[in-house]
């Protein structure tokens, strides 16, 4: 995987975002660069969710930062709109935020706790100066009400309120500046099954209600494959794997999407559990990737050429894009050996 | 693995044979004394557990599976503590056991993994020496024998180049290898029973599996008893021989992982099971919802203690705490009106036709919004 490419782009101008040649590092100190993303593209038309998927380590997390220009990409081109994101500086950049949004994994910790949620939420408005006090007042109280917050609580601290409320106090502090693109990031992920239900509802409430385009990242696929139009596995900064996701958990075309899905519990005992074909091994150190496809260190298929030649994105089937040099056919099940 | 020496003759194996029950938990309760009022964190809990076997504990983030383990095995702090009921352990009461007491038992008879690896794990000492710390408190061993053991349990979790780890401290492993150092250490000492708490709900899918496949080997190779505790239905349905449901500090259904999945009867139970996202559904499949959060321990809502967010709620629920009643043998639940039977198609029916439930919760399937807003 772990390839290059952009054959799974679609015409510009149907696209919201458009990521092009992404490249994110940081320093690990003695002239060693952490390749955290390498020369990744990706783009989302208006109204769509697009969820990024991969094990801890991928560059997910880091791809959705640099979209927002935290940090600045090495390299690679930004898109929202008309306007290059990657281009920008100083004022202009900070006049584009109130269109970009972040939603995070821990709600209660991104919260400030000093701070009333009212003031939190209406933050946004303040700054921008959007309204005079009595109008902004009224639309924090509208979009508390819309994410399930009463308004009359909203003098109350984050403490006061339970992890999903929280993650609804966030949602609603995003919400309110109006945004077009909301990134969240592993928004469900410290959330209990019941809790992460209501929240995964009340993001697609949004996104209708509001016209929304979400980038969603998550490493739980059930989760991923219940909110996106469209998903991206990543491994190692690399794409593996684009399609809808009724395709891919069909039919993973990678061996590393097929991995992926392989490891999803099921919550039935019918089902048994396999302990063959499950991926083995972790991911390697983003200080000195894998030669060739990034993936072949723990891929069952791999061969020399995997070792020499990255892998290009190519279209296996309709709007489905590998990269990979022996995609899997459909229905073909591969064998990762035991794992442990 | 040494095989297991070869049987003389049906007597001796007859009589060698300890008794099949390893935990024998009767009305346990757990309560902690605060400024705003008893917590009944947990409130009446019996169950027993057989040796080699695995037992699920289920349920949401307070609903007191996490008290109940450590109640167990005795590791609550003392201050504002009333535990009462019996803990039988190889028939022995533990539960008037102090720490020192209570000493010989841990790390030696039973053991426990717990959700965070980096913070379970001491930071300024080296991984060799947490394992076999319990090994030279617990077995008469040398230095060097116990160091020997440390490396060839580092290689039973397959930790790779298991030598060298010894040496090394914890924030120079990933996430899942801590993980597998904290087995490491629970399994150092052959425990009868391990306990582990949310064991991969910090780590990634495919670390997931490969953690509760480990641990799942070592159990059968040590015919070691488990406790399993998470809040994922879906990790307990294929690794699990029985499961509890608990909520709000009580055992709300108890059955065989089969029968649990086929013929639940609590309402709760099938609510937490519609709630999770599943990859054979297909996408934009809108998630059922539980409404509303656990009750207060405080002061807990007459009757029912699930009935303010469920969806078969009647006024009797409202009144009168169900009694656990048996729908098989072992099968246990605690509901007026229980699932695929016609008293809950009624209820359910009944509910349907007013709109709302007995407690006022707009009938299924409420919107978050409405269901938050129903609450306060």
């Amino acid at each position: 995987m772990a390839g290059t490419g952009s054959a799974h782009l679609r015409p510009e101008a149907d696209s919201l975002l458009r990521v092009e040649d992404l490249v994110v590092t940081f320093s690990a100190g003695k002239k060693q660069l952490i390749q955290a993303v390498s020369g990744i593209s990706f783009d989302i038309l208006d109204g769509e969710t697009v969820g990024l998927v991969g094990e801890s380590g991928c560059g997910k997390s880091t791809t959705g930062r640099a979209i927002v220009q935290l940090p600045r990409p090495v390299s690679g081109k930004v898109t929202l709109g008309d306007q290059e994101l990657t281009a920008l500086r100083g004022e202009e950049l900070r006049k584009i935020r109130p269109k970009i949004q972040m939603i995070f994994q821990d709600p209660i910790s991104s919260l400030n706790p000093r701070r009333k949620i009212r003031d939190i939420v209406s933050e946004g408005l303040d700054i921008w100066e959007i309204g005079d006090k009595a109008s902004r007042n009224q639309r924090v109280d509208e979009i508390l009400n819309a994410v399930g917050i009463d308004p009359a609580n909203g003098d109350r601290r984050p403490h006061e309120f339970s992890g999903g409320q929280c993650q609804r106090i966030s949602i609603a502090r995003a919400m309110i500046t109006e945004p077009k693109l909301i990134i969240c990031d592993e928004p469900v992920s410290a959330l209990d099954v019941s809790v992460q239900a209501q929240i995964i509802n009340l993001l697609q409430d949004m996104k209708q209600r509001y016209g929304l385009t979400l980038i969603f990242i998550a490493h739980d696929l059930a989760v991923v494959k219940n909110v996106s139009d469209r998903v991206v596995v990543m491994y190692l900064g690399k794409i593996c794997e684009v399609g809808k996701p009724d395709t891919i958990y069909r039919q993973p075309a990678h061996p590393y999407s097929a991995a992926l899905i392989a490891a999803i519990p099921v919550p039935d005992p019918k089902v048994k559990v396999s302990t063959e074909n499950i991926l083995g091994g972790e991911v390697p150190s983003p200080v000195s990737p894998p030669s060739g496809c990034r993936f072949r260190t723990r891929c069952p298929r791999a061969t020399e050429l995997c070792a020499e030649e990255e892998p290009q994105m190519r279209e296996i089937a309709t709007d489905q894009y590998v990269a990979c040099h022996f995609p899997l056919s459909p229905g073909e099940v591969i064998n990762f050996g035991a794992s442990v | 693995m040494s095989k297991p020496e070869p049987l003389k003759s049906p007597d001796t194996a007859i009589m060698a044979a300890p008794p099949a029950t390893l935990l024998e938990i009767k009305n346990l309760t757990t309560y902690f004394r605060s400024s705003h009022g008893l917590v009944r964190a947990v409130d009446g809990v019996s169950f027993d557990l057989n040796r080699g076997k695995t037992l699920g504990i289920v349920g949401e983030s307070g609903s007191g599976k996490t008290v109940l383990a450590r109640s167990i095995m005795g590791l609550l702090p003392k201050a504002g503590l009333e535990r009462d009921g019996s803990i039988l352990f190889e028939g022995d009461e533990l539960i008037n056991l102090g720490p020192k007491s209570m000493r010989p038992y841990w790390g030696a008879q039973m053991a426990m993994i717990f959700q965070d690896p980096m913070t379970s794990l001491n930071p300024v000492m080296k991984i060799g020496n947490q394992i076999s710390e319990s090994i030279r408190e617990h077995l008469d061993v040398t230095k060097q024998y116990a160091k020997e053991l440390a490396e060839q349990l580092l290689i039973s979790v397959r930790i790779p180049e298991a030598a060298q780890r010894l040496d090394e401290y914890p924030h120079q492993l990933s996430g899942g290898m801590r993980q597998r150092v904290c087995i490491a250490v629970a399994l150092a000492c052959g425990p009868k029973l391990l306990f582990a708490d949310e064991p991969t709900t910090a780590l990634d899918v495919t670390v997931q599996a490969q953690i509760l496949d480990l641990m799942a080997i070592a159990q059968r190779e040590r015919f070691m008893a488990m406790i399993l505790i998470t809040h994922d239905l879906g990790v307990v349905a294929g690794r699990t021989d029985e499961i509890v449901v608990m909520y709000a500090g009580r055992i709300v259904e108890r059955a065989k992982t089969e029968t649990l999945f086929s013929h639940m009867k609590m309402p709760y139970t099938e609510a937490l099971l519609q709630s999770i996202p599943r990859v054979d559904q297909a996408s934009h499949v809108r998630l059922a919802t539980i409404p509303g959060r656990p009750p207060d321990l405080i002061n807990p809502p007459a009757g029912c203690k699930f009935a303010p967010r469920c969806n078969y709620a009647q006024d009797r629920c409202l009144q009168e705490e169900p009694p656990l009643r048996e729908a098989s043998p072992g099968h246990e639940y605690r509901c007026w009106f229980p699932v695929d039977t016609p008293e809950g198609a009624d209820a359910l029916a009944r509910n349907r036709e007013r709109g709302t439930t007995a407690s006022g919760l707009i009938f299924n399937p409420p919107t978050p919004a409405l269901a938050n807003k129903q609450k306060s």
